[in-house]
C-alpha cells in the first residue's frame, strides 16, 4: 500500500469490511457500535488523502491504475484508477461520512447498528462510483448505492419517509434502467466495457457512432445522470427525498449522490458521445438555467426549512450541470469545483437544520424566530454556512460559481447573464429565511429555552467552517490538480480548441461545425429499431 | 445406432429419469412398511441427489439415445442438474410443511421424483412424442401435488383448475405433433433441420406446440390459470411450480427452436408480441395483489416474459451468426437457473411463515418483519432484489444477459419494453421490502412468538441465497459452460 498499489481497493472495501464486522456486532452496545463506525470512516478519510501524493498538478489520465479480469463472457474487468477530478469527489465522499456519523450520534436511538451498516456501505458505493473506470462496474456501485439510501430514508425518516423513499429508488431506477440499455449497446458497437479503451477507439477513429445512435446512447445516459442531480423537470423527488431523510441522509444525498449525476456527465456523457453532447448543449443549458432561477424561487417561499434547503441544491447543482455544457475550461473547473463546495456547504446547512429539528423537532419556519438570542453560537455557523452558500468571496461557494459564470461567459454570455440572476435569488432567500429563523422577536415560548450548540455540534460545525474557509481561500491547491483533467475532458469534446484561447462561439457557427459530421455520417441500417 | 438392440451407453443417457423414477417407485414401495415418516424424506432427498449424480454419467455419455428419441448433451445436462436441484430444495423444505399440515409423506415424495423425472425427459427429449411423454408425467403429478392439501378448499381448486386447463392444453400440443408429423414426415427434431420453413402446416403445428408450451411456462394469454393454481396449492409445490416445470418446459421450447428452422419473421413476431404480452400481464397484474402467493405468481409470469424476450432474440436471428443464437440460449439458461433459486429460496420463506393451514398470507402479514425476524427478513430481501434485477445478485446477471441478447439482435424496442416493465416490477417487489422494514407490523403479529425454521429449511434458504449472491458476483463457471458452441451436441 505504501507505493499506492492497491489503494483504489483499499478505499473501496475498507468501509465494506467495517460494515461487515458491524453486522457480526450485537446491536445493544451503541456507544460502542458509535466509536467504531467513528474510527473506520475517520480512517478512510486518511486513506483517501494518500491519493493526493499520486496525483501531481499537471499529470493527466487516470492514475493508481488497478485491473483485474472478473467476468470473461462479456469482457467485464475489476478496472479503477483516479484522476483530478474524482479525487476530490472521493474525499468528499470519505469526508462526508465522518461528519453524519457524529451529526447521528444523539439523533438515531433505535436500529443503530443497522444505520451504520446502511451509512457504510453508502459510502461504498459512493467511492466505488467515483473509482469505476468500466462502465459495468460503475453500474454495479450506482445501483448498489440505491438500497442503502432508500433504507436511510425509509426507516430513519420523519413522517412521510416510506412515500419518499419510495419515490426515491423508483425514479432512480427508471433512469438507470436505461442506462443499462445504453451500456450494452455501447457495448455491442465497441466489444468492451472499459472506459479508457473506449476513449481511445474514439480518439483514433476507430469508434464512428451515426449521429443518431450517438444521440441516443447519450440520452439513454444522460436522463440516468438528469434524475441524480437533478436536473429541472426531473427533480421532484429530491424535495421529499430530503424533507423525509434522516440528517446523515441528507448529507449524504446532497454531497455524494448528486453529484454522482454531474460526475456522470463529465465522466461519460461529454467524452463518450462530444458529438451528441454539442447538439444538446443549448437545451441541456436552458434546462439548467431553469433549474437555477426556477429552484431559487421556489426556495424562496418555502415555508419548510429543510426544503428550502433542498431546493436550494435544484439551483445550485444547475449551475454545476450549465459549467459542464459550456464546454470551457474555466467553465468545468468551476463545475468541480461547485461540487465540492456545495457538498460541503449545502451539508453543514442539512446538518445546522438538523440540530434545529432536534431541538424543536419541526422544519416549519414559522415555528422559528429569533433564536439567535437562545443559541448566539448556532446563529453564528448558521450564518456563516449560508453566506458561504449564497457564493460570498472567501468562501467556498463564491469559487466555484465565479469560475462557471466566467467561463459560461466567454462561450454564451445569454447564457452567463440569465444565471446570474441566480446569484441574487440565493442571497434573497438565504438571508430572507436566515432573518426569520434568528432574528426579531421570540414568538414561540418554547424557543426561549432552547440550549446552544453542545461540544459534539461545536466540533462538527467548526470542522465544517474550516474547510469552507480553506476552500475559499485556498481553492488554488484544488483547482491546479483539476485543470489539466478537465482540459483533458473538454479537449475529447472539441479536440480543435487550444487551451484556454475560447473565442465566443455563437450558436450557429457551432451548428456549422457539427453540421459536416452529421452529412457523412450513415444510418442506411437503421440499427436497433424491431 | 442402428442396431435394434439398446446398447449400455442409451441407459447411461436416461440414467437420472431412471434413478428419479426408480426411487420414487420405492418409495409408493416401502410406505406400507415403514412407519418413519422421516425416513421418507431422507430416501427421497437420496434419490434426487442419486438423479443428479446420475445426470454426470449421461453427460459422460453424449449422443442420442434410443434411437435418437433422447439426445444427451450440454443442454440436457445443465437441466437435469437444475431440475434435480429443485427437487432436492423442495424434499428439503416440504418435509416440515408436511409435517405441520399433516399429510402423508411417502406419495408426495413419490410424485415429486416423478414430476422430475419427467421434467429430465422433457429436458433431454429429442423427439415430439418422447417430450409428450416427458410433458404428462409432469403434468399428472403436478395436478395431484396441487390438490394434495385434500381438506382445503383452494387446493381442490386449484388441482381442478391446473387439470382442466392444463390437459387442455396438452391436447394443443399433441395436434401439434400431428400437423409436424404431417409436414416434416418424422417427429423427431434433429430430422426436420432442412424443413421447409414457410410451410402452413409446419407452421400450424409449431403454433399449437407453442401455445401448449407457452400454457406451461404461463406465457399471456395462455396464463390465467396461475395465480389461483399458485394460491391454492401447498407452498412448497408452488415453489416447485414456479421453477422446475417451467424450467423443463422453456428446455424442450429452446430446443424446438433451436433446432427447426424458425427464423423467420412469423415466429419472431409471434415470441415479440407473446414476450410484450406476458411481461405487462405479469407485472401489472402483480401491483395490485394483496397476497404474497398471488403477488410471486404474478411475478413468474412476468418472469416468463422477460425469458421470452430471449426467444425472440433467438429467432430474429435471419442475418445473425450461431454466435449471436448462442448468447441468446446461454440468457435463457442463466436466467432459469438464478430464477429457480429465487423463487424456491422465496416460497420456502413464505411456507414457514404462512403458519399452520397456511394462514399468513397476505402482505399485512410482512409488515414489521425484519423486526421479528431479522434474517428472514434479509433473506426474503436477497431474492426479491434478485427478482428486480440488483447488481450483486444472479437476477441482475440474467436479467443483463437478456438485454444484451435483445440488443445484440436489434430489438431496441423490446429491450425498452423490458426496463419499463423492470420498473413496474421494482414497484411491487420493493412493496415487499418497504412492508418488512420500514411498517410497524400489526399488533398480533407483533405479539406472536417469531416462526421457527427448521434445519432442512435453512438449508434450503442458505443454498438459494449464497447460490445467488455467489452467481451474481462470479457467474463465470456457469456461463463459460452455457456457451460452449456444442451446448445441443452437435
Amino acid at each position: 500500500m505504501l507505493h499506492g498499489g492497491h489503494l483504489l481497493s483499499v478505499l473501496i472495501f475498507f468501509p465494506a469490511a467495517g460494515a461487515l464486522a458491524l453486522m457480526m456486532l450485537r446491536g445493544d452496545d451503541h456507544k460502542y457500535i458509535r466509536y467504531i463506525v467513528l474510527i473506520v470512516s475517520a480512517a478512510e478519510f486518511f486513506f483517501s488523502l494518500l491519493m493526493l501524493r499520486y496525483v501531481r498538478v499537471g499529470d493527466t489520465g487516470y492514475r493508481l491504475e488497478e485491473f483485474a479480469h472478473w467476468i470473461n463472457q462479456p469482457p467485464i474487468n475489476y478496472h479503477l484508477g483516479v484522476d483530478g477530478i474524482s479525487i476530490f469527489l472521493v474525499i468528499l465522499t470519505t469526508f462526508l461520512t465522518p461528519i453524519s456519523v457524529l451529526a447521528s450520534w444523539k439523533s438515531i436511538e433505535h436500529r443503530v447498528k443497522e444505520f451504520f451498516v446502511m451509512l457504510l456501505m453508502l459510502e461504498v458505493g459512493g467511492v466505488g462510483v467515483f473509482l469505476s473506470l468500466d462502465l459495468f462496474l460503475f453500474f454495479l456501485f450506482w445501483e448498489v448505492m440505491l438500497i442503502p439510501m432508500a433504507l436511510l430514508i425509509g426507516i430513519w425518516g420523519h413522517e412521510r419517509r416510506v412515500y419518499a423513499a419510495v419515490k426515491f429508488i423508483l425514479y432512480t431506477m427508471a433512469g438507470s434502467i436505461f442506462m443499462l440499455v445504453g451500456i450494452i449497446w455501447l457495448y455491442n458497437a465497441t466489444n468492451t466495457f472499459d472506459l479508457p479503451t473506449i476513449q481511445n477507439m474514439l480518439a483514433t477513429g476507430l469508434l464512428a457512432l451515426s449521429p443518431r445512435t450517438e444521440m441516443l446512447l447519450f440520452l439513454a445516459f444522460f436522463v440516468a445522470f438528469a434524475i441524480k442531480v437533478p436536473l429541472f423537470p426531473l427533480h421532484t423527488w429530491l424535495p421529499d427525498a430530503h424533507v423525509e431523510a434522516p440528517t446523515a441522509g441528507s448529507v449524504m444525498l446532497a454531497g455524494v449522490l448528486l453529484k454522482m449525476g454531474t460526475y456522470g456527465m463529465i465522466r461519460f456523457c461529454l467524452p463518450l458521445f462530444p458529438g451528441a453532447s454539442h447538439r444538446a448543449a443549448r437545451w441541456v443549458a436552458l434546462l439548467a438555467i431553469i433549474g437555477i432561477i426556477y429552484g431559487a424561487l421556489v426556495a424562496m417561499v418555502q415555508p419548510n426549512l429543510k426544503k428550502l434547503v433542498a431546493y436550494s441544491s435544484v439551483s445550485h447543482l444547475g449551475f454545476v450541470v450549465l459549467g459542464i455544457f459550456a464546454f470551457h475550461n474555466i467553465s468545468m473547473q468551476g463545475a468541480v469545483y461547485q461540487m465540492l463546495a456545495h457538498g460541503v456547504s449545502t451539508g453543514a446547512l442539512f446538518l445546522l437544520v438538523g440540530m434545529l429539528y432536534d431541538r424543536r423537532h419541526t422544519f416549519e419556519i414559522s415555528e422559528y424566530g429569533g433564536l439567535a438570542t437562545p443559541m448566539p453560537k448556532l446563529a453564528a455557523f448558521f450564518l456563516f454556512v449560508a453566506l458561504s452558500s449564497l457564493g460570498l468571496p472567501m468562501l467556498n461557494g463564491f469559487v466555484g460559481e465565479y469560475l462557471i459564470l466566467l467561463g459560461t461567459y466567454q462561450r454564451h454570455w445569454q447564457w452567463a447573464s440569465w444565471a446570474a440572476l441566480g446569484v441574487i435569488l440565493s442571497a434573497c432567500y438565504l438571508l430572507w429565511s436566515y432573518q426569520r429563523v434568528f432574528f426579531g422577536e421570540i414568538t414561540k415560548e418554547k424557543n426561549r429555552t432552547l440550549p446552544d450548540a453542545s461540544a459534539r455540534e461545536k466540533w462538527i460545525l467548526i470542522t465544517m467552517a474550516v474547510v469552507t474557509l480553506w476552500m475559499g481561500i485556498g481553492s488554488v491547491f484544488i483547482t491546479r490538480r483539476t485543470a489539466a483533467d478537465s482540459q483533458a475532458v473538454i479537449d475529447q469534446v472539441e479536440p480543435q480548441r487550444p487551451y484556454e484561447a475560447a473565442a465566443p462561439v455563437r450558436p450557429g457557427q457551432q451548428a456549422a461545425r457539427v453540421a459536416p459530421g452529421v452529412a457523412s455520417a450513415d444510418s442506411p441500417e437503421r440499427s436497433g429499431t424491431r | 445406432m442402428n442396431s435394434a438392440i439398446p446398447t449400455i451407453a442409451d441407459f447411461y443417457r436416461v440414467l437420472p429419469e431412471l434413478l428419479w423414477c426408480g426411487f420414487g417407485l420405492l418409495a409408493m414401495f416401502l410406505q406400507p412398511f415403514v412407519r418413519n415418516r422421516h425416513f421418507f424424506t431422507a430416501l427421497a432427498f437420496i434419490g434426487a441427489l442419486a438423479g443428479m449424480a446420475g445426470s454426470f454419467l449421461s453427460f459422460r455419455n453424449p449422443g442420442a439415445g434410443f434411437y435418437g428419441l433422447i439426445q444427451a448433451d450440454a443442454f440436457s445436462f445443465f437441466f437435469h442438474l437444475l431440475v434435480g436441484t429443485v427437487a432436492v430444495l423442495v424434499v428439503l423444505a416440504a418435509g416440515p410443511y408436511l409435517d405441520r399440515e399433516r399429510l402423508p409423506f411417502a406419495e408426495f415424495y413419490a410424485l415429486l421424483l416423478f414430476a422430475t423425472a419427467g421434467m429430465g425427459v422433457l429436458a433431454s427429449a429429442q423427439e415430439l412424442l418422447t417430450a409428450f411423454i416427458g410433458l404428462e408425467m409432469s403434468s399428472i403429478s403436478s395436478y395431484i401435488l396441487a390438490g394434495y392439501r385434500r381438506d382445503a378448499l383452494k387446493s381442490g381448486e386449484s388441482a381442478m383448475k391446473y387439470f382442466l386447463l392444463g390437459s387442455f392444453a396438452t391436447a394443443f400440443f399433441l395436434y401439434g405433433i400431428a400437423l409436424v408429423y404431417g409436414a416434416t414426415g418424422t417427429t423427431r427434431l434433429d430430422m426436420m433441420v432442412d424443413a421447409d420453413p414457410s410451410g402452413t402446416l409446419l407452421k400450424l403445428g409449431l403454433s399449437m406446440i407453442l401455445i401448449g408450451l407457452g400454457f406451461k411456462v404461463a406465457a399471456a394469454p395462455f396464463q390465467i390459470w396461475t395465480p389461483d393454481v399458485y394460491e391454492g396449492a401447498p407452498t412448497p409445490v408452488t415453489a416447485l411450480f414456479s421453477a422446475g416445470p417451467k424450467a423443463a418446459a422453456f428446455a424442450l421450447l429452446l430446443r424446438i427452436f433451436a433446432t427447426v428452422p424458425a427464423a423467420t419473421h412469423f415466429w419472431f413476431w409471434a415470441f415479440w408480441i407473446l414476450a410484450v404480452l406476458t411481461m405487462f400481464a405479469g407485472n401489472l397484474g402483480a401491483l395490485v395483489q394483496t397476497n404474497i402467493k398471488r403477488l410471486l405468481a404474478y411475478s413468474s409470469i412476468a418472469h416468463a416474459g422477460y425469458i421470452l424476450v430471449a426467444f425472440a432474440a433467438v429467432t430474429s436471428m435471419a442475418k445473425g451468426g450461431r454466435a449471436e443464437a448462442a448468447v441468446a440460449y446461454a440468457a435463457v439458461l442463466f436466467y432459469l437457473l438464478s430464477y429457480a433459486l429465487v423463487k424456491l429460496g422465496a416460497f420456502t420463506i413464505v411456507s414457514q411463515l404462512g403458519g399452520a393451514g397456511e394462514k399468513n398470507l397476505s402482505l399485512d402479514d410482512y409488515a414489521g418483519l425484519s423486526q421479528r425476524q431479522p434474517i428472514v427478513a434479509a433473506m426474503l430481501s436477497i431474492y426479491l432484489l434478485s427478482l428486480l434485477g440488483l447488481p450483486v445478485t444472479a437476477g441482475f446477471f440474467g436479467k443483463f444477459y437478456i438485454f444484451k441478447a435483445a440488443v445484440n439482435s436489434h430489438l431496441l424496442w423490446l429491450a425498452v419494453l423490458m426496463a419499463i416493465n423492470s420498473i413496474i416490477g421494482a414497484y411491487y417487489y420493493l412493496r415487499v421490502i418497504v412492508l418488512m422494514y420500514m411498517r410497524e407490523p400489526s399488533a398480533e403479529s407483533a405479539a406472536a412468538a417469531p416462526v421457527g425454521f427448521p434445519l432442512t429449511v435453512n438449508v434450503v434458504l442458505a443454498v438459494t441465497a449464497i447460490g445467488t449472491i455467489l452467481f451474481g458476483l462470479m457467474p463465470n463457471p456457469v456461463i463459460n459452460f452455457i456457451l460452449q458452441p456444442t451446448l445441443f451436441g452437435h
